[in-house]
């Protein structure tokens, strides 16, 4: 068998996969959006209607300005937590295996699904819920603090809850493979420790950072149901838009924002990635 | 978190212990409540799985469910007993049914297991029911129409799935009931009044000329597009210890009291009548016809909206059954838009919450009516489409009614439902008389005492007073975009 035959070979079933399951579908979606509907049908077509529809409406830029909103605060604080998280577990945790494991306990809460670690904050944070509860006893509030709950806080909570560990494990990755002597010679040229990080880890983090931040704002960028369930319904995203259409069997129009939605989400991965080059950055650490 | 707990209420002063046991009791019952809340993650509207299961493994009467194979032995035996008894017993050949099998579909407060289970062991064939929410439901029938036996439609559902000719008609004549349909359905009049026409009335999507008519059409016929099964009145639901007034109008849904306190149901179709219901009693709109409103109309009343939200007067939006249950029984909100069951549902739990009765009064209020009917799909022939025909009459025959009954929903027959019911429980559901013993439901838990009268009165109240119904407006896109802006304000 020759080397080129064993590579089609090897590339072919991951290629079999993602065609029938994502280019497929996808291209069924890009046909959808270019149809005509009325009350009672979808009719097969080929206009911009729906497009022209979906860009010339305030209520699409609204959507966009709140949903990229909450991934921008989200980002920045998964980030926050992701690096510190990552860089105590990889640096001051000295024995690999306690790391390790201390690692696997981060995960632990990820054998439940979303939808449970979700809900698991309303009891803490209703009107009657557990913190409210706490201040009131402590006296420290006399009436429950209603921006816990139902409101944009409430919102980034669970984003960050749920989302952290996706910063954390490319991060961890890329941390690991840091030549500790760095740090002595950091040490060595005078550096404090808040310049070591600034200037030798995270540099050499960059693409477990940029891994990390695709993960999360895709993410955010693609829910509808943490913003639904947290804000108490009182926020739409982008994605809730399209569910409400689909309902009322609006399909062309739903296509048509999910196609607008890949072109903006692909266009935020692709600045993400020509600020760092990932793939040079794997192979030179190699 | 018990723990932690502990350690929050040991903060309070000792005269103050009273108190802890109850305090306890409540944070457990907020945990526990939010926590069954939104097991169900399906966005449509629905009860949770698990609420569901739990009320499947019981039947109505408390029996045990029925083996397969004693179900399947009976099955001759019942198929001998044709023509007898109340059940509509089946008219065709037990053996030739046995492997039969229906697929009926649509949402859970339809289309139930327990009452699927009830129909095969009466029937002798098989009835599988799944459930999937309303707008999941629709695409499915829309467009694998040979994956469902019988599509279970509201009207708006039928109107569309009629133009699409994805059902046949159901022949009047077959319906051995039919004469006994109450005629909110079948004449678009009840108690000598006409029903509102305000949205897709029942009757608007009633008829069809032929079995292949992908039109439907005025006046009655002998041809019907989907049969009744099931239906309410919706209204709004409070907190009378909260209130501590009685709630009988819309506007009520917006008074400036209640800021914070608010929650409206965020199905956009249904949720902007809610809101057009409160407008009008307000006296700030009025409607041409709430269920198919006109631009301007969509306008206002979004608009009207969105200063609320901006006032900070809606605390939450809810979309399950059970997010409208919990939302009330943790205290987050004081009245909101809400259905009959779900406010038994908060009564179980020991909360006083009650039904508002918000009869028309001066061209304005009523309620927000919605019924479910079955439908026959197309693809149907033979004895397949013979039994859907038992199936369909299965549900006429009374056992259905008077399940449905006992969580607060109506039969389009009380007349057979009446037989499964005890004088009390029809007195109670149907007339609106105070009780005379305890109240069930349908799986035994004990929902009300001797003495207590329904919400909103006798059926004929409820009814009489119906101001519209479920819909999708022509202008549905624009007032589902609108819908969204008034979310992302």
């Amino acid at each position: 068998m020759s080397a080129r035959a064993r590579v089609v070979l090897q590339v072919l079933p991951l290629t079999a996969v993602l065609l029938a399951f994502f280019v497929v579908p996808i291209l069924f979606v890009l046909a959808v959006s270019f149809f005509h509907y009325d009350d009672f049908g979808v009719v097969p077509a080929f206009s911009f209607e729906n497009y022209a529809d979906v860009l010339s409406e305030h209520l699409t830029l609204d959507l966009y300005l709140s949903t990229v909103r909450f991934a921008a605060i989200v980002w920045f604080f998964t980030l926050l937590i992701g690096f510190w998280v990552a860089y105590f577990l990889v640096f001051h945790v000295r024995n690999q295996l306690v790391a390790i494991g201390l690692f696997l306990v981060c995960t632990v809460p990820f054998w439940t699904s979303n939808i449970i670690r979700m809900i698991s904050w309303l009891p803490l944070l209703g009107k009657e819920g557990l913190i409210n509860r706490l201040l009131i006893n402590m006296h420290l509030i006399n009436r429950p603090l209603e921006f816990l709950l139902f409101s944009d806080f409430a919102v980034v909570v669970c984003y960050v809850h749920l989302f952290t560990i996706f910063m954390i494990v490319p991060l961890f990755n890329s941390m690991s493979r840091i030549d500790r002597a760095l740090f002595e010679a950091a040490m060595d040229a005078g550096m404090s420790r808040l310049q070591t990080v600034l200037f030798v880890v995270v540099p050499l983090v960059k693409s477990g950072i940029v891994l990390g931040s695709i993960f999360v704002i895709t993410l955010v960028m693609g829910d509808f149901y943490v913003v639904k369930v947290m804000s108490g319904g009182g926020h739409a995203s982008v994605v809730s838009a399209m569910f409400d259409d689909i309902s009322v069997l609006l399909f062309p129009h739903a296509a048509a924002n999910a196609v607008f939605l890949i072109i903006i989400v692909l266009m935020m991965v692709g600045l993400i990635l020509r600020a760092v080059d990932v793939r040079k950055e794997l192979v030179d650490q190699r | 978190m018990q723990f932690l707990y502990r350690a929050a209420i040991d903060l309070e002063s000792p005269k103050q212990n009273a108190r802890r046991a109850s305090d306890a009791q409540n944070f457990t019952r907020v945990v526990r409540t939010w926590t069954l809340a939104l097991c169900s993650h399906q966005p449509g509207v629905q009860m949770s799985k698990r609420e569901t299961r739990r009320r499947n493994t019981i039947n109505a009467s408390g029996h045990t469910p029925v083996s397969r194979r004693k179900l399947l032995k009976g099955a001759a035996a019942l198929g001998a007993a044709a023509g007898a008894g109340v059940i509509g017993a089946p008219t065709i050949w037990a053996q030739e049914i046995k492997d039969i099998e229906l697929r009926h579909i649509g949402v859970s407060y339809s289309v139930v297991k327990a009452v699927g289970d009830q129909a095969a062991k009466d029937l002798g064939f098989k009835v599988s029911m799944q459930n999937l929410d309303t707008s999941a439901a629709i695409t499915r029938f829309v467009t694998q129409p040979e994956s469902v036996d019988i599509p279970d439609l509201e009207g708006w559902q039928t109107k569309v799935a009629v133009a699409r000719g994805i059902l046949q008609g159901i022949e009047v004549k077959r319906i051995k009931e039919f004469d006994n349909i109450l005629p909110i359905f079948t004449k678009g009049e009840y108690e000598g009044k006409k029903v509102s026409r305000q949205g897709i009335s029942p009757y608007e999507a009633m008829y069809v000329e032929s079995k292949e008519s992908t039109k439907i059409v005025e006046g009655v016929h002998d041809w019907m597009t989907f049969l009744p099964q099931v239906y309410n009145a919706d209204s709004m639901g409070y907190r009378p210890d909260l209130i501590g007034r009685k709630i009988t109008e819309w506007k009520e849904l917006f008074n400036p009291e209640f800021k914070g306190k608010a929650a409206i149901l965020d199905v956009p179709n249904i949720g902007i009548m809610d809101a057009a219901l409160a407008l009008e009693s307000r006296g700030d709109v009025t409607y041409n016809n709430k269920g198919n409103m006109s631009r301007a109309e969509i306008d206002k009343t979004i608009d009207a909206l969105i200063a609320l939200k901006k006032q900070g007067h809606f605390r939450a939006t809810w979309t399950t059954f059970d997010q409208s249950v919990e939302l009330m029984a943790a205290g987050e909100i004081t009245i909101q838009s809400m259905w009959s069951p779900a406010v038994a549902a908060v009564r179980v739990k020991g909360i006083p919450c009650v039904y508002a009765p918000v009869n028309a009064k001066g061209g304005k209020e009523g309620y927000r009516g919605w019924c479910n009917g079955m439908g026959l799909a197309r693809h149907l022939t033979g004895k397949k489409l013979d039994a859907a025909y038992e199936y369909l009459n299965w549900y006429y025959s009374g056992w259905q009614g008077a399940f449905v009954a006992r969580y607060g929903y109506y039969s389009p027959v009380p007349k057979t439902a009446a037989k499964f019911m005890t004088g009390n429980e029809y007195g109670y559901w149907y007339d609106g008389k105070p009780a005379t013993e305890e109240i069930k439901d349908p799986y035994g838990v004990i929902m009300e005492k001797p003495g207590a009268v329904r919400d909103g009165g006798s059926i004929v109240d409820r009814f009489t007073n119906i101001s519209c119904w479920n819909t999708v407006m022509d202008e549905n896109q624009y007032m589902s975009k609108r819908w969204n802006e008034f979310k992302s304000a």
